[in-house]
């Protein structure tokens, strides 16, 4: 084995990019969530967003259109789950189930004249100056547009949870939808809103891979990354910020055991390639061991029905 | 405007009516997406629906084909309804089923070619075994450090691939079989193979086990303090604490009582109808048994309908892409719309739909 | 008087399917006036002031507000025409600081400095004393109180609507309460104040609309009423009074020693050496605010919750550690508040509820499968006996009104012949007619040689049934006392949590 062959810098980059699609989706269901709705089916989105952003990018020739369509991919499905949650008053976990299974299908169901076919490519934005800077530079400045875009979405979501008044309002929906109402907040728009937008990240994180890491369209290759989104929002205790280290945290394992394992590594390539699973397990485990932390920062209307009476 | 008004009671007529409806919904969707793929909408739900059962040419291939699909999917499913009543979300069952695969086979492989009638009902045992084993990781994470188990049982799906990947391609592989990946063919293993019972029927040990587990959890669901238990901690967590259930005991039940389920039918479908370990028998029947499992209502009775219905979805659709080029692919897709409308129709149950002057909502 | 009315009613009337929630309603309220809104629970008290505060609109009616039609679409339209609503149960989020809560609630909101700012000013002003950046979560049912009512007082309301604001307070802080009304009326602010509270109304208010059954059955000014007289035009009739033979209590049953145990919950509160000593015979009334270790106390004597074995004995032997079905065994059974989802499954039959806590005393299962038959048997047995509404077992304990739901949910018990009985908020939200029937079984019960426990937030009931008396406070449960020999100052003072008071008196 070579370890030498692992250049730590290009590490880092790579890290980032296969952190995105991840991010991107995370940071949706973290304000879906924060509205005080599951949806199980970020998988299915993610992955209808891969698909709806590849076939546009591939007609079209321009990988923006693809991300433009990846997301109102992704936002039409979360459509779905909307009405069947929040219209028809189903339960969340079985519909977002039913999302993941539909999405996984109705995607290969698109994708299949797509199989094989390459994407046009997304350019790299090099930032002038900060991108020659040694060892930084490569690690921080010489990324795709959508890197950038997704590091300034958390620096969005965080400040908009934070500091905005519809921020406020969307978590306290989230915290008690019975209050809410009663103080004449849209309990049903705003969680809609929230789900549509979790849609769009989704699919938009769908599209990077199908787009940008792969860049292939093929059945299925979501691979349980909106899972593991989801698994980031428990990690994060549901803070944008967290949500941050956790993509990368994951990235980062991803990228070194496909690093390991092109280097040759002495590891049974299946152990390597279940790893960064059983890592999230590993976390979740560690997160969600402190019962009174998690219980605290989770929106206490989480998964509930709500269904206005008076 | 439409709104929903709560019923006092969930509507038994509609509880019962609403898959039919959800059946119906999905036909004409379908047909719709069939149009759009530029197939004739008519011939394909035929196809589907009919033709495995009825038609010459192809009923006598596909009557048997049916209990060999539906076996799994209603073992299967059955164990996820109990842990759906209860609210514990095993997603995992097509881990599950994997790892129930690998150690049945395993125990087959270990003792090969020895003939002895103990052969079978050990790897029955193990497989249920390797099921449990694998359900059990969730239930513990989340009985002892509160672990959301939805996510790991599903996370532990791609590590149970990537075992089984090992399996076919190293611990398991054909010794004799010039190194292409796979396991020796346990059908033709007298000793480890599930064989059609009676011919022409498809019936298989896999299918009687799971018309047991039908009947055994319908007696469990009515007649059982257990059954009684899930149900209420389903509806009522709260009063299911003060009825003196032990949620952490029922967890590991209900996990535990669906991987073993899984792994069975693992195991009985890697030693009859897949016959061997490769790295892609397991076709999604984990999956699908969660629709299954909510289209039979969660109910012993009703599973075993949706999954013979579910059973003809597979077959139909696999004619459908021999006669009309509609990709396999779409027949996902059909599943899941089913559940949709599935979930969708469910609202009749519950609610009372009026339309009039809205509310201030 | 002359002057335009702040507010003018008149014919409104709301129907639900099956009920009729307000029929032909109609007040006037004055400027300035504090107007007690009366009735019993289901008297259609809520819909009123729901449909003044845009959350519910009328079938037919008129409203006028400073002698302009009015008709709030929404609650955001009632309140920028100047009314501020407290609820009952509190529109808070626990999980959000003070100033993000009071925030929430108004139309334009100052920044966030400015808004605490005006938080801590207003809040001095009517001796309301709340710090802006705690989390509501932590607080007390009490300054919860404070923060709906600083939420109301900082949009500067003509009309604020006060649902059942006392049912949280001690006495203490009822008169804190009080006296910010007045000076709130005083400063020109109508209230309507809404109570089943007779005397609170007397004190308080200078009008009364008294409800029934959704229509208006009395104007009155209550200072020239007698309680007595109020009360028979609330529920219609006259009222009986529960009424016991003198018993003398027999020989200790259920001792609690020094218990300490932590809450389930992240916003409970933690229960900190509590003792106490049920005799055969006996009630013992256990007062206190909502959310001082109430439903605490009733987990860990139902034993939901396990503590060590000592710490809980029954009739000398320590059962803590046992859990509620081998505490039903022995006969030491509970009825916690909440009807629907903890006492109660909302879905399941009332047969199937019967089972829920009756399988072992009543034998309705052997070696774990039930016998469907007796479980019907004895929900029936309970229906007759406690003069449950419904048409039969066979229907969803959802579907049951609250107070025949309440009467199946201690007869259920009642009729397992407990030992010791302990029940949490007994006839909480019932009407009339069936908290006396609820509290006359409890007294039998405890006439027939049981020990029976009442924790409430009703003092009235708990004067007129419990033979002692002790309130929690913050977890902890002061020394009882004969009930007999209260005062409400004493009362006050025990719920307040003065606990060193025992040691001045013996």
């Amino acid at each position: 084995m070579d370890l030498t062959s692992i250049n730590p810098v290009l590490l880092i980059a790579s890290l980032m990019v296969a952190a995105t699609p991840i991010l991107l989706a995370a940071l949706g269901e973290l304000v879906v969530e924060k509205a005080g709705v599951l949806n199980l089916g970020v998988e299915g989105m993610m992955i209808i967003g891969a698909v709806s952003g590849f076939i546009i990018a591939v007609e079209t020739n321009s990988a923006a259109l693809g991300f433009l369509f990846a997301a109102l991919g992704g936002m039409a499905l979360s459509l779905i789950f909307a009405l069947l949650t929040q219209v028809l008053l189903s339960n969340q976990v079985a519909t977002g189930l039913a999302l993941t299974l539909f999405g996984l299908g109705f995607s290969a169901l698109l994708g299949q004249n797509y199989v094989g076919i390459r994407a046009p490519s997304v350019p790299d934005w090099n930032i002038p100056l900060m991108s020659d800077v040694p060892v930084i530079g490569p690690i921080l400045f010489q990324h795709d547009p959508i890197v950038y875009g997704s590091l300034l979405l958390v620096v969005a979501v965080w400040a908009f949870l934070k500091y905005t008044r519809a921020g406020l309002i969307l978590r306290a929906v989230g915290e008690s939808h019975d209050s809410a109402h009663a103080l004449g907040y849209k309990v049903r728009r705003i969680r809609v809103a929230a789900i549509a937008f979790g849609g769009a990240c989704a699919g938009l994180g769908g599209a990077y891979l199908s787009l940008v890491r792969v860049p292939q369209w093929t059945e299925g290759m979501t691979a349980g990354a909106g899972w593991i989104a989801l698994a980031i929002v428990v990690f994060a205790s549901w803070k944008a910020g967290r949500v941050l280290i956790g993509a990368y945290l994951f990235g980062g394992v991803t990228v070194l055991q496909l690093n390991l394992q092109a280097a040759g590594a002495n590891v049974p390539v299946e152990i390597l390639s279940m790893s960064p699973y059983l890592i999230t397990i590993l976390v979740l485990v560690l997160i969600s061991a402190d019962r009174s932390r998690a219980a605290l920062n989770a929106p206490a209307a989480l998964g509930r029905v709500f269904h206005a009476s008076g | 405007m439409m709104r929903l008004e709560r019923r006092p009671e969930p509507s038994k007529a509609w509880t019962a009516a609403t898959p039919i409806l959800a059946v119906l919904a999905t036909m004409i969707a379908g047909g719709i997406m069939f149009a759009a793929l530029g197939k004739d909408p008519f011939a394909a739900i035929k196809l589907i629906f009919w033709d495995p059962l009825f038609n010459e040419q192809f009923a006598a291939f596909s009557r048997p084909q049916l209990l060999i699909k539906a076996g799994p999917l209603i073992l299967i499913a059955i164990g996820l309804s109990l842990g759906f009543r209860a609210g514990i979300w095993n997603i995992g069952a097509e881990g599950q089923y994997i790892m129930g695969a690998i150690c049945g086979a395993a125990v087959a492989l270990a003792v090969y070619p020895l003939e002895a009638w103990w052969i079978f009902p050990a790897m029955v045992l193990a497989g249920a075994f390797g099921g449990f084993l694998w359900a059990m990781i969730p239930g513990i994470l989340k009985t002892r450090f509160n672990t959301n188990e939805i996510l790991v049982s599903l996370l532990l799906v791609y590590v149970a691939e990537n075992i089984l990947a090992s399996a076919a391609l190293g611990f398991l592989r054909n010794p004799e079989g010039a190194g292409f990946p796979g396991s020796r063919n346990l059908s033709a293993y007298p000793a480890a193979s599930n064989p059609e019972i009676v011919a022409g029927t498809g019936m298989h040990w896999g299918v009687v086990a799971a018309f047991i587990a039908v009947i055994f959890a319908y007696i469990l669901l009515n007649r059982h303090i257990m059954g009684f238990n899930i149900r209420l901690a389903g509806q009522a967590p709260r009063a299911a604490r003060f009825a003196g259930v032990s949620p952490n005991r029922l967890i590991l039940f209900c996990l535990g009582v669906s991987g073993a389920l899984a792994g069975m039918a693992g195991l009985f479908e890697v030693a009859g109808p897949a016959g061997q370990i490769s790295i892609d028998f397991n076709v999604g029947y984990g999956f699908t048994a969660i629709i299954v499992a909510f289209l039979g209502r969660l109910h012993p009775v009703g599973i075993l309908l949706a999954g013979l219905l579910m059973a003809l979805t597979y077959i139909g659709g696999e004619l459908s892409q021999f006669m009309l080029g509609i990709p396999s692919a779409a027949i996902q897709a059909f599943q899941g719309m089913l559940l949709f409308f599935l979930l969708a129709a469910d609202v009749l149950t519950n609610f009372r739909v009026r339309f009039g002057r809205v509310e201030v909502a | 008087m002359g002057a335009t009315p702040l507010l003018e009613i008149e014919g409104l009337t709301k129907t639900y399917p099956g009920v009729v929630a307000n029929e032909d309603v109609s007040l006037t309220i004055q400027p300035s006036e504090v107007h007690a809104l009366l009735g019993e629970n289901g008297a259609g008290k809520s819909t009123l002031v729901k449909i003044i505060y845009g959350l519910v609109r009328p079938d037919r009616g008129t409203m006028r507000l400073n002698g302009a039609p009015f008709a709030p679409a929404s609650p955001s339209a009632a309140r920028q025409s100047g009314i501020a609503m407290v609820f009952q149960h509190f529109s808070l989020f626990e999980a959000l600081n003070v100033a993000e809560n009071v925030s929430i609630g108004m139309e334009t909101p100052p920044p966030t400095r400015e808004l605490a700012h005006r938080i801590r000013e207003v809040s001095e002003t009517y001796g309301l004393p709340l710090d802006p950046h705690r989390l509501v979560g932590d607080l007390s049912a009490g300054e919860r109180q404070r923060v709906e009512i600083i939420r109301c007082l900082l949009q500067n309301p003509r009309l604020l609507i006060m649902d059942e604001p006392t049912s949280v307070l001690t006495p203490q802080e009822v008169e804190i309460l009080f006296s910010t009304l007045r000076q709130l009326s005083a400063d020109g602010t109508a209230i309507l104040y809404i109570s089943h509270k007779l005397e609170e109304i007397r004190t308080l208010c200078d009008e009364a609309t008294i409800l029934r059954r959704g229509r208006v059955v009395a104007n009155c000014n209550p200072r020239e009423q007698t309680a007595r007289e109020m009360a028979e035009l609330m529920v219609g009739s006259a009222l009986q009074s529960p009424g016991r033979s003198n018993v003398t209590p027999g020989a200790p049953l259920l001792e609690l020693k020094g218990l300490s145990a932590k809450s389930s919950s992240p916003f409970g509160s933690e229960l900190k050496s509590v003792s106490l000593e049920a005799r055969r015979g006996e009630v013992l009334g256990i007062g206190g605010v909502a959310g001082n270790g109430q439903d605490e106390l009733l987990a860990v004597l139902s034993g939901e919750q396990r503590v060590e074995p000592d710490a809980i004995q029954f009739g000398g032997a320590p059962i803590g550690h046992l859990g509620p079905n081998a505490r039903r065994n022995l006969g030491v059974l509970a009825a916690p508040e909440e009807r629907l989802g903890h006492a109660a499954a909302p879905e399941m039959s009332l047969t199937e509820n019967a089972m829920l806590t009756g399988s072992v005393r009543m034998g309705l299962s052997k070696s774990g499968f039930l016998n469907w038959g007796q479980a019907r048997a004895f929900a029936e047995d309970v229906i007759q006996a406690f003069d449950v509404r419904t048409p039969g077992a066979g229907n969803a304990a959802r579907s049951l009104s609250g107070g025949n739901l309440q009467k199946f949910v201690i007869g259920r018990e009642i009729k397992q012949s407990p030992q010791v009985l302990v029940v949490n908020q007994p006839t909480w939200g019932v009407d009339a007619s069936a908290a006396a029937a609820i509290r006359q079984a409890l007294l039998d019960l405890a006439e027939g040689g049981a020990a029976v426990i009442v924790i409430s937030q009703d003092l009235d009931e708990l004067l007129e049934i419990s033979d002692r008396f002790a309130a929690l406070n913050e977890g902890r449960l002061s020394a009882f006392r004969e009930t007999s020999e209260l005062t409400m100052d004493t009362i006050g003072l025990m719920m307040g949590g003065a606990h060193d008071m025992e040691v001045a008196h013996t």
